[in-house]
């Protein structure tokens, strides 16, 4: 396969695995938003922001609000939802003989009724939020179903899942430090608390399940009883829910291991070792020993070897120097 | 003229059918329907009102889609429209088409001796046929090209030839295109379209399939493969996404299930061509490229390309990679070059034409010239290397300003410009506004050359879908249609 064919499915699947993301971060916000008593909307806007790794000014944060719309539907900002589909879109459009024609109706599909709610006057946030999720659950069902499960295939997994554990582990390090809890003193009245329903503390941490559609599955695992500890143990290391980062580490590295099969060995050992290492950490940690660490920190960890993966993979497969390849 | 029905008014939904002095593909001098456009009337004459408006309104839907679009040059970067595609099909008889297949075999094959001649020997020009000056200054001449034989002597391996048929009936050739001729997946969708809304009538009529021609064009990709290649990889060459055709470069490769590949996927190293893969460098053997010859090899022709392999040329030259067209192929589809192909068919083949030429005018002979600036309004007006309906006046339609234009621009470079009477194309029918209503139509069948020469039968319709006008390119408001050949008359 192309290079460049690779490198476009790869970011096309990246991008929209960000929009859903967003989405989804957002949808959960604005209906939370309806329960919560006092406070300033732009300190609590601000503060979804940063969940979602988008950088502010000083200045901006006194109107995080606004930006939080342009977040949605501004294709000035270039992390917005629109912004992201389109540049998924656009990939896709490069590599259009590449994927299934389903595929790209679906994208293109979604891609028109995204531009269509930017201009639209009467505009329904949720609605249009609700949109982006569905199409792109549609897409990754119907790409999972009508394309080869080969090489191309697993280009699109890998920026999917590689998406996935960045996003997550952004999502779920900054909740944890702006609440810090140690494993072994959260304070009892906390604990007693959150057992309130409606009590603002229990809607953050349901918010936070619900942003990375955990709630009903964690509720299958350990009841209703939201601890902080069982919360970021589902979210991180759950071997089986497809939201976890472990999971999103193992499934991306699988498939970076499928990535060039047998025809090549320049560069993929070590390719394959760091993916395998991301999951290795994932795979054998402990929430307790985590917790007393720092959650923050091991997850800063996670970030940075997902850097580490992305720029393995490039050095392998889509930028490699031309001497090299030559040479063997 | 218009307006001259010999006929009581048409039922609906040909209620708004007029006829003028041109020839109506459908309809006869007498006012009566074509016996071989019997079975489409009545199909449509059938349908539920609003059932033809209905079924093309879904094909529209599709067609955005499925991504079948083009890109209008001059506007917002990446400006994408739906190729409107008229849902009629145009419908030549049996034996009207022999005759065009005829003639356009025989046409590829001397243009084929011809480009051969001159970038070799050059016979044509010492006899004195085609004037030396003519060749040298024509803007596509690469004398990077001479002395060097081309695999197969094959330098025409996939061309669209323009046929216009006029008021009398008969197909002439309007133009040549001989080096990226574009258009073709549009007639594959199209036919796919009128099979859709059609069934019955499609199968009724018996209508010659076009399916093979990604097959076909594979095929005569594969004839060109360097000497002791016999199992070459093919990748067609295209600018990017946003070139105006990309969406047939796609549609093609994935037809034909090859690599669609840009300059930057391509490398040079010891005179052989490698693509770039998640695998390492694969080498290229048959490149099918859809970019223009300017733009191929930075380092032979135009430094400033980005589009193109540096390095790329060398290997072509060394033998080591085939491109299909040839480079150089401009000079046989110069305007200019165009008036003298009947006389390089009688040439090279001792055969008088099957299909004639318009009547062409050199600007470049002052009595000629003299004569088509006075009649400015008569004629049309073109530039010689031009394609796509750009860098063209059309007489009838022009104002004051744009013939002076015109006029001052023949006088500066009279070389670049040829002057044509102004041609008043057939029409056939379409679907405007719910209504059926004559429009003005060209013909471009594709003809491939590798180790045989095929056609599929039929080709791309272009419509002219304004009222009035004769301009059918789609940068110009031009549209498509699918076009039928019947296995009888």
């Amino acid at each position: 396969m192309l290079s460049r064919v690779a490198d476009s499915l790869y970011w096309m699947s990246r991008y929209l695995e960000r929009a859903e993301h967003t989405a989804r971060v957002i949808n959960v916000q604005l209906n939370l938003m309806l329960e919560r008593g006092a406070g300033s909307d732009d300190e609590y806007w601000a503060r979804v922001l940063n969940s979602l790794g988008v950088q502010m000014a000083a200045d901006e944060a006194t109107h995080a609000q606004t930006l939080a719309v342009s977040l949605v539907r501004d294709t000035a900002h270039r992390a917005s939802i629109v912004s992201s589909i389109i540049a998924a879109r656009e990939n896709a459009r490069q590599v259009r003989e590449q994927i299934s024609s389903e595929m790209w109706e679906q994208l293109n599909r979604l891609f028109h009724s995204v531009r269509r709610a930017h201009s639209e006057a009467a505009w329904d946030a949720r609605e249009f939020l609700q949109s982006v999720k569905e199409g792109a659950h549609l897409f990754q069902g119907i790409t999972d179903s009508t394309m080869t499960h080969g090489e191309g295939w697993q280009f699109i997994q890998a920026g999917r899942f590689l998406e996935r554990t960045v996003s997550v582990s952004t999502l779920v390090g900054s909740f944890f430090r702006e609440r810090p809890v140690a494993s072994r003193s959260i304070p009892q009245s906390m604990l007693q608390s959150m057992k309130e329903e409606g009590d603002p503390e229990h809607l953050e941490w349901l918010g936070l399940l619900r942003s990375c559609t955990a709630f009903e599955a964690y509720c299958k695992a350990y009841t209703a009883d939201l601890k902080p500890e069982r919360v970021a143990e589902f979210l991180v290391l759950h071997p089986g829910f497809p939201h976890s980062i472990r999971f999103s580490a193992a499934a991306l590295e699988g498939a970076v291991k499928e990535i060039g099969g047998e025809a090549r060995s320049r560069g993929k050992s070590r390719l394959e070792r760091i993916a395998g290492r991301l999951h290795a950490t994932l795979s054998f940690g402990q929430i307790d020993e985590i917790m007393t660490s720092g959650l923050d920190a091991y997850l800063d960890t996670v970030l940075r070897q997902c850097g580490h993966v992305h720029s393995a993979l490039y050095q392998t497969h889509i930028a490699y120097p031309i001497e090299a390849a030559l040479g063997a | 003229m218009a307006g001259v029905s010999s006929r009581q008014a048409w039922p609906a939904p040909f209620e708004k059918y007029e006829l003028d002095e041109a020839f109506d593909e459908m309809v006869d001098a007498a006012g009566e329907v074509r016996p071989h456009y019997e079975r489409l009337y009545h199909g449509v004459l059938n349908l539920e009102p609003g059932e033809l408006r209905r079924r093309q309104q879904l094909a529209d839907l599709s067609f955005l889609h499925q991504g079948i679009t083009f890109t209008v040059y001059g506007r917002e970067e990446g400006t994408e429209r739906i190729f409107p595609n008229d849902p009629l099909p145009r419908i030549l008889t049996h034996s009207e088409w022999s005759r065009i297949e005829r003639g356009l075999a025989q046409r590829i094959t001397a243009l084929n001796l011809f480009l051969k001649d001159i970038y070799n020997e050059g016979r044509i020009l010492s006899d004195g046929v085609v004037p030396r000056e003519m060749v040298y200054t024509c803007k596509h001449f690469r004398r990077q090209m001479r002395a060097f034989s081309v695999r197969k002597d094959v330098y025409v391996s996939v061309a669209g030839t323009d046929l216009i048929r006029m008021p009398s009936g008969e197909f002439v050739v309007l133009e040549d295109n001989v080096r990226v001729p574009s258009g073709v997946s549009y007639m594959l969708v199209s036919r796919e379209v009128t099979k859709r809304i059609f069934p019955r009538t499609f199968r009724e009529c018996g209508v010659e399939p076009i399916d093979h021609y990604p097959q076909a064009l594979l095929a005569t990709l594969r004839a060109l493969a360097p000497q002791g290649c016999s199992d070459p990889v093919i990748a067609l060459l295209t600018p990017g996404v946003f070139n105006s055709a990309y969406f047939e470069h796609a549609f093609l490769a994935r037809q034909m299930g090859i690599e669609l590949v840009e300059g930057r996927d391509l490398v040079t190293h010891d005179n052989f061509v490698y693509m770039r893969t998640t695998a390492g460098l694969r080498r290229v053997d048959v490149i099918y490229r859809r970019i223009d010859d300017d733009f191929t090899d930075p380092l032979a022709f135009r430094a400033d390309s980005a589009l193109g392999v540096a390095g790329l040329f060398n290997a072509y030259r060394a033998g080591n990679v085939s491109l299909a067209n040839a480079l150089g192929n401009g000079v046989a589809d110069d305007k200019a070059i165009y008036a003298y192909v009947p006389a390089i068919i009688r040439y090279y083949l001792r055969e008088d034409p099957v299909l004639n030429n318009v009547e062409t005018f050199q600007m470049s002979d002052p009595g000629q010239r003299r004569h088509v600036l006075d009649h400015l309004e008569r004629y049309v007006v073109k530039a010689v290397g031009e394609s796509g309906g750009y860098g063209m006046l059309i007489g009838p339609h022009s104002t004051a300003a744009e013939r002076e234009e015109f006029r001052r621009r023949v006088e500066a470079d009279p070389r670049n410009y040829i002057a044509q009477p102004t041609i008043v194309l057939s029409r056939a029918p379409c679907l405007i506004d719910g209504a059926v209503q004559p429009r003005h139509v060209d013909l471009r069948p594709y003809i491939l050359y590798g180790d045989k020469i095929t056609i599929v039968p039929g080709g791309l319709t272009r419509v002219a879908l304004r009222k009035g006008s004769l301009v059918v390119n789609s940068s110009q408001g031009g549209g498509s249609k699918d076009t039928w050949v019947l296995y009888r008359d």
